[in-house]
């Protein structure tokens, strides 16, 4: 059969079979799925690059450009593509400073909470007895608050800034991974293999490392990803409400609590890094979906 | 039932107990507040005097019990600020905080379980793709920008709705709709994985061969059974939306709890802040036990767990 036979549909399947992606066997994360992943990466990127990409210092003010509206408005420069704000700095360089910020902060927060949470957890599952009952009850407490009015009652003690926010993130997000690796341990303990392993007198430690820990590994993977979007949007709520990252640091959070003044002159100074944060946030929580479908293709939720 | 209940109750006895020795070492984290409550010109008598009224001279044991006996009877304290008790600031706010977390559940009631059931309904429809898109961007979404994006579009280009404040019915308006919208994508979400589930069960199967019309079996039978964990799930979304709501009332200017947990840290004002978080903690913890209990009233099979 001639491709000249087949309807624009089906020509563009065999395209696109021939040039498929090699992704790992299994996973298929669609056009949606890859987009997202290609965002996080150029977000990682952000991240580690930094202030190399910005062209211009996110704290450099230019009162001669004040308030411009970006580019493709009238008034716009392509000097400043995203507009500048209030003090005459270039939004566009901000949001990458910002995009630094949030990285680094939700990332740190889901990798230390992760290992915190998941040490916890493997004890409480694996132990049982008392150490069990006295983790679960702290489990239960923190996650007994929305993660928001936990995180404000540990800052109120602790204080703002870029350091003691990470802090009060990995305190407030590390109880899901303990409860979440704690169920699995929980199963995963009474298996065949974990109990031959047992008889056989391989040590316990062992037993949790090599046994345990891998099979428990994929659902942790996915809370991890998906920890990273929960992380970005508390730190950004916190810094909005004046009590998260402090100038002269940036985030996207703190830009919007700025911009807030400006609200019916200047737009792009509070929809610019909201879309920052929704894209974001959307591409790990997107990502984390297509992660949990791959480990699990039927799970139903 | 009985032994069921009461174990549901002492379990959220306990969390709370663990809540308030995590919020109390916080509290004694911050040092000695007796600098900052009392007044220079204070003699060393009067400071002696107030750390034995609140029992700061001794050790962390005895002033944790203190702690707890005074918040019991709802003494947090004076505000540090307002020179008032920290309890009956806390008070006032409460009311406003309920009603608008009250009417955006009411809302995303509304607009989350229709939704999530036409979603299950036709699988993979048209709607079903727009409500899994929903869902994805409420759960992306911080509130405070739908609030600012809300503020924009209906109060500033169309002026419709007051941007801020508290008082009259229309400053409601722009409230609940961002707090609604955060908490009715997710009761979407679930509303729809449940009806899915309940679906496919045998009994709606049997009505179908029965020949009961469609509508009488999703809104009256299938609705119904999925109805369970959508009632549970809808304690747990109150919760999220009394932490929406600090956010949310920060936006809007709203006399609310969140409002004064924000202002009371922004001063330094340490006994309204624990108090304010206290009484969310409760409040929280009581609607989730008062939901595990209807719950358990209406569905006997959960009596004999």
């Amino acid at each position: 059969m001639s491709n000249l036979t087949l309807s624009g549909r089906e020509r563009w399947h065999r395209m696109s079979r021939r040039v498929r992606f090699p992704w790992p066997q299994g996973f298929r994360p669609g056009f949606g799925g890859s987009l997202a992943l290609l965002f996080c990466a150029v977000m990682i990127l952000a991240a580690v690059a930094g202030p190399a990409l910005a062209p211009f210092d996110a704290n450099e003010s230019d009162f001669a450009a004040i308030m411009l509206p970006p580019a493709w408005l009238t008034d716009g420069l392509w000097e400043h593509p995203l507009g500048t704000d209030q003090l005459g700095r270039d939004v566009l360089s901000r949001l990458i400073v910002g995009t630094q910020i949030a990285m680094i902060v939700a990332i740190a927060t889901s990798v230390v909470a992760g290992v915190i949470g998941v040490t916890l957890g493997l004890i409480a599952g694996y132990l049982g007895g008392w150490a069990d009952a006295v983790i679960s009850r702290i489990v239960d407490a923190f996650l007994a608050l929305p993660f928001i009015l936990m995180a404000l009652a540990f800052i109120s003690a602790l204080g703002t800034g870029v350091g003691n926010i990470l802090l009060v993130l990995i305190m407030t997000n590390w109880a899901p991974y303990a409860r979440l690796v704690r169920s699995e341990v929980v199963s995963i303990k009474r298996r065949d293999f974990v109990v031959l392993a047992q008889m056989a007198g391989v040590s316990r430690t062992r037993i949790i490392l090599r046994h345990i820990l891998p099979n428990a590994a994929n659902s942790i993977l996915v809370l991890a990803v998906l920890d990273v979007g929960r992380a970005v949007i508390l730190e950004s709520s916190l810094s909005f409400l004046g009590l998260g990252i402090q100038p002269p640091d940036v985030s996207w959070g703190l830009m919007l609590a700025d911009g807030r003044a400006y609200i019916s002159i200047a737009w792009w100074l509070t929809v610019l890094p909201g879309i920052a944060i929704v894209a974001t946030v959307l591409s790990f929580n997107a990502v984390g979906e297509k992660l949990r479908v791959w480990f699990d293709p039927r799970g139903n939720l | 039932m009985l032994l069921f209940m009461l174990k549901r109750l002492g379990q959220t006895l306990l969390t709370l107990l663990v809540l308030t020795f995590i919020i109390f070492t916080l509290a004694r984290m911050t040092g000695d507040p007796t600098p900052l409550v009392m007044p220079s010109e204070a003699t060393d008598e009067d400071r002696q005097f107030f750390r034995e009224q609140y029992g700061l001279d001794r050790n962390l044991a005895a002033q944790y019990v203190i702690f707890l006996n005074n918040a019991a009877h709802g003494d947090f304290g004076v505000s540090f600020r307002f020179r008032t008790p920290a309890f009956d600031i806390v008070r006032e706010a409460v009311g406003p905080t309920l009603s608008l977390a009250g009417s955006a559940m009411l809302l995303a009631i509304l607009i989350g379980v229709p939704l999530g059931c036409a979603a299950a309904v036709r699988r993979g429809g048209r709607l079903d793709q727009f409500t899994s898109l929903f869902a994805s961007l409420g759960q992306a979404t911080p509130t405070f920008w739908v609030g600012l994006m809300l503020i924009v579009l209906l109060a500033i280009d169309f002026p419709i709705f007051p941007s801020s404040g508290y008082g009259t019915l229309a400053h409601y308006a722009l409230p609940t709709l961002t707090l609604g919208f955060y908490a009715s994508s997710s009761i979407a979400r679930l509303t729809r994985a449940n009806m899915v589930e309940t679906l496919k069960s045998d009994f709606v199967y049997m009505e179908r061969v029965l020949g009961l019309s469609g509508w009488s079996i999703v809104l009256k039978h299938a609705l119904r059974n999925a109805s369970l964990p959508i009632v549970t799930y809808l304690g747990l979304q109150f919760g999220l939306l009394l932490g929406g709501a600090v956010v949310t009332e920060r936006v809007f200017a709203w006399p609310g709890i969140g409002q004064t947990i924000v202002d009371a840290i922004l001063y330094r004002d340490y006994p309204v802040a624990q108090a304010a978080i206290l009484t969310t903690a409760i409040l929280f913890l009581t609607v989730n036990l008062a939901v595990d209990l209807i719950v358990m009233a209406l569905d006997p099979r959960m009596r004999d767990a």
